[in-house]
C-alpha cells in the first residue's frame, strides 16, 4: 500500500533525534489517531540550519517527518513556514487516502517551531490558520 | 544477505492458517474427477454427495452434535449472520432483545447492530481487564424480551476463552437461545455442544489447516432459524446453493485432524508460546501482556508496548520477514482502535502500541528464537524515534 519511496524513508529516517541547542522547538499531533511529532530547528541568519525529529506514529507519519526535515534544510524560515503537506506527498510519491492526514503532521510542527523561534527572539509570531496545505489561505507568507 | 533476512515467519494464525497437505489431498479428487453436483440423481453425483456427507458427520463429531445440525456455509461470517439475524427473525413474537459482548469480531458485532436499525434491542456486555464476560452480568441483562444470547468462545486478537457452558446455562436458565462464534476455538478448546449449553455454534475452516470459504453453522435440533440463503433445497432447504464440495470435504478432513488430539497440540503451541512471552516481557521494557494470564488459547500472545505504534512495528517486523497483526488505530481502515483493547480497558496510546503474535503448526523454537532476537530490536529503534519515549530508558546502558 505504500510506495517504495515512503518505505525507504521509514526503513532508513534522516534527521532522527533532538538538538540541545535548538533555537525553535515545535510539537503538532493529530487528533485522528494520537501520532504525535516533535521537531528542532538550528537557525543562521533567516535559514534554517539544521532540524531533527521524533515521531510517534505510522510509517507514513514517520516517513513524512523524515522528507518534511530533509526538505526544509537551507530554506528561509518564510520557505519552510509555507511547505505545505502536498508538497510532502509529493516527495513521498503519494499516500493511501486514509494515510493523508498523516503528512500534515510535519508541517504543523514546522510552523509550531518557527514561531516559538520567532517569539524567543521577541519577534511577533506568524499567523496560524488551521492549515488546509494548500498555501492559498492567505496566511502562508509569500515565498521569497 | 544472509539467509536470515530472506526468511518468512508467518505468526499470524488467528488471520488464516495455511492448509494442511492433507487436506489439499482430501480434497484433489471432488474438483475434477468426482465433480458431480450432489442434488443430481445419477449415480455419478453419489461420490460428491457421500463426500458432504462424511464431512458433516466429521464437523458434528468434532463438537459433539449430530450431522443433521450441521449446516455448511461460506465461513464463519455467514454462519456468525445466519445465527444471529436468523434466530432474531424467526423469534420476533417472542421478544426482540439480544445480549452480546463488546469484544465480539465484528461478523457478530455489525450483525446485530444491523439488527438495531430494524427495531431489535442488543446489550453490549461489557468485559473484564482480561477480556472475560461475567455471567452474572448476562444473567442480569436478561430481560422478558431477550431472545438471544451470544458471547465468543475466544476472541480472536486477545485470545480470551469465555465461560461459555456458564454463560449457556445462564440462558438456559431463562429460556434464552445461546450462540457462540466458535471460530478461533476449534482445535484449542475442546467442544461438547450439549455439555456446554449450546444452541448455535459458527466455525470457519480456515482457521483451523482448512480451505477459505468454508464454514458450517450448529443449530441444535428443534431450534427455529429463519432461512437468509433462499434458492434450492440444498442443506435440507435450509441453506440453498450448490455445494462447495471440495470445500466441505476439506472442512471435514481438516476439522477431524485438528479435533484428534487438542490437549497435545495445545501443550507444543502453549511451550513455545510462553517462552516467547517470558522472552519479549524480560527484553523489553514497558511491556505488558494483554488478555487473560491463563484463560487464553493457546497459540495467541498480545502485547503492547508504549511509545512506539502498531503499524510501524508490522512493517519492521515485515522488513525482516516476521508476518504479525496489531490492533492499533492507524492500521485500521477507520482510524480507530482495537474495540477489543478499548474494552479491556487499554488507554488509547496503549492499544497503539499493540502487536499480536499467533502461533501454528509449523512454527519451531527456531521461529521463537527468531522474534525474541528481531522484536527488541525493532522496538528499541522506534522507541529512538519516538518522542513520547522517557529521557532515561530503562535498558542496560551499553558500554
Ligand atoms: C472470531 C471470529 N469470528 C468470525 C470470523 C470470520 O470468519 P470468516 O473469515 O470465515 O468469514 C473470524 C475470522 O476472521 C473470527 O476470528
Ligand atoms: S500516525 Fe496514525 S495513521 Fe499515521
Amino acid at each position: 500500500m505504500y510506495t517504495e519511496k515512503v518505505i525507504e524513508e521509514f526503513t532508513n529516517p534522516q534527521n532522527v533525534g533532538e538538538l540541545a541547542d535548538a533555537d525553535g522547538v515545535g510539537e503538532a499531533g493529530s487528533p485522528t489517531c494520537g501520532d504525535t511529532m516533535k521537531i528542532y530547528l538550528k537557525v543562521e541568519g533567516d535559514r534554517i540550519a539544521d532540524a531533527r525529529f521524533r515521531t510517534f506514529g505510522c510509517a507514513a507519519a514517520i516517513a513524512s517527518s523524515s522528507v518534511a526535515t530533509r526538505m526544509i534544510l537551507g530554506m528561509t524560515l518564510a520557505e519552510a513556514w509555507s511547505l505545505s503537506n502536498a508538497e510532502v506527498l509529493d516527495a513521498l510519491g503519494g499516500l493511501p487516502e486514509p494515510k493523508v492526514h498523516c503528512s500534515l503532521l510535519a508541517p504543523d510542527a514546522i510552523r509550531v517551531a518557527i514561531n516559538d523561534y520567532r517569539v524567543r527572539r521577541g519577534l511577533e509570531p506568524w499567523e496560524r490558520k488551521s492549515c488546509s496545505g494548500g498555501g492559498d489561505c492567505g496566511s502562508c507568507p509569500k515565498k521569497g | 544477505m544472509n539467509d536470515l533476512e530472506e526468511r518468512t515467519l508467518y505468526m499470524d494464525h488467528a488471520a488464516t492458517t495455511f492448509m494442511k497437505p492433507e487436506v489439499l489431498a482430501a480434497m484433489a479428487p471432488y474438483f475434477s474427477e468426482h465433480f458431480g453436483n450432489p442434488s443430481s440423481l445419477y449415480r455419478f453425483a453419489g461420490e460428491p454427495r457421500n463426500g458432504v456427507e462424511a464431512a458433516r458427520g466429521q464437523v458434528a463429531a468434532a463438537i459433539g452434535a449430530g450431522p443433521e445440525e450441521i449446516f455448511f456455509t461460506a465461513g464463519g461470517t455467514e454462519a456468525d449472520n445466519w445465527a444471529i439475524k436468523g434466530v432474531a427473525l424467526a423469534n420476533r413474537k417472542h421478544g426482540d432483545h439480544i445480549v452480546t459482548s463488546a469484544i465480539e469480531h465484528h461478523a457478530v458485532l455489525h450483525t446485530c447492530e444491523w439488527l438495531e436499525r430494524q427495531g431489535f434491542s442488543v446489550t453490549y456486555l461489557p468485559v473484564d481487564e482480561f477480556g472475560r464476560v461475567d455471567p452474572g452480568d448476562v444473567e442480569e441483562a436478561i430481560t422478558d424480551r431477550t431472545i438471544l444470547v451470544s458471547a465468543m468462545t475466544a476472541n480472536n486478537e486477545i485470545g480470551t476463552i469465555q465461560p461459555v457452558a456458564e454463560i449457556g446455562r445462564v440462558a438456559h436458565d431463562h429460556g434464552v437461545l445461546f450462540h457462540t462464534d466458535a471460530v478461533q476455538a476449534i482445535g484449542a478448546v475442546p467442544i461438547d455442544v450439549d455439555a456446554m449449553n449450546i444452541d448455535l455454534l459458527s466455525l470457519s475452516g480456515h482457521k483451523f489447516y482448512g480451505p477459505k470459504g468454508t464454514g458450517a453453522l450448529y443449530i441444535r435440533r428443534g431450534t427455529r432459524v429463519e432461512t437468509l440463503i433462499h434458492g434450492g433445497g440444498q442443506e435440507r432447504r435450509r441453506r440453498a446453493g450448490t455445494e462447495n464440495v471440495p470445500g466441505i470435504v476439506g472442512l471435514g478432513r481438516a476439522i477431524e485432524l485438528a479435533t484428534a488430539d487438542i490437549a497435545g497440540h495445545n501443550r507444543r503451541i502453549a511451550s513455545m508460546r510462553d517462552r516467547l512471552v517470558r522472552g519479549i516481557l524480560d527484553a523489553i521494557p514497558d511491556s505488558r501482556l494483554n488478555g487473560h494470564p491463563t484463560e487464553r488459547l493457546a497459540n495467541n500472545a498480545n502485547f503492547s508496548f508504549r511509545y512506539v505504534e502498531g503499524e510501524s512495528i508490522l512493517l519492521l517486523l515485515n522488513a525482516r520477514g516476521i508476518c504479525a497483526s496489531t490492533g492499533s488505530a492507524c492500521s485500521s481502515g477507520s482510524l480507530e482502535p482495537s474495540h477489543v483493547l478499548l474494552a479491556i480497558g487499554l488507554p488509547h496510546e496503549e492499544a497503539h502500541g499493540s502487536l499480536r503474535l499467533t502461533l501454528g503448526d509449523a512454527n519451531t523454537e527456531d521461529d521463537v528464537d527468531y522474534v525474541l532476537e528481531v522484536l527488541p530490536e525493532v522496538i528499541g529503534r522506534l522507541r529512538e524515534i519516538s518522542p513520547l519515549t522517557p529521557p532515561s530508558p530503562r535498558v542496560p546502558e551499553a558500554e
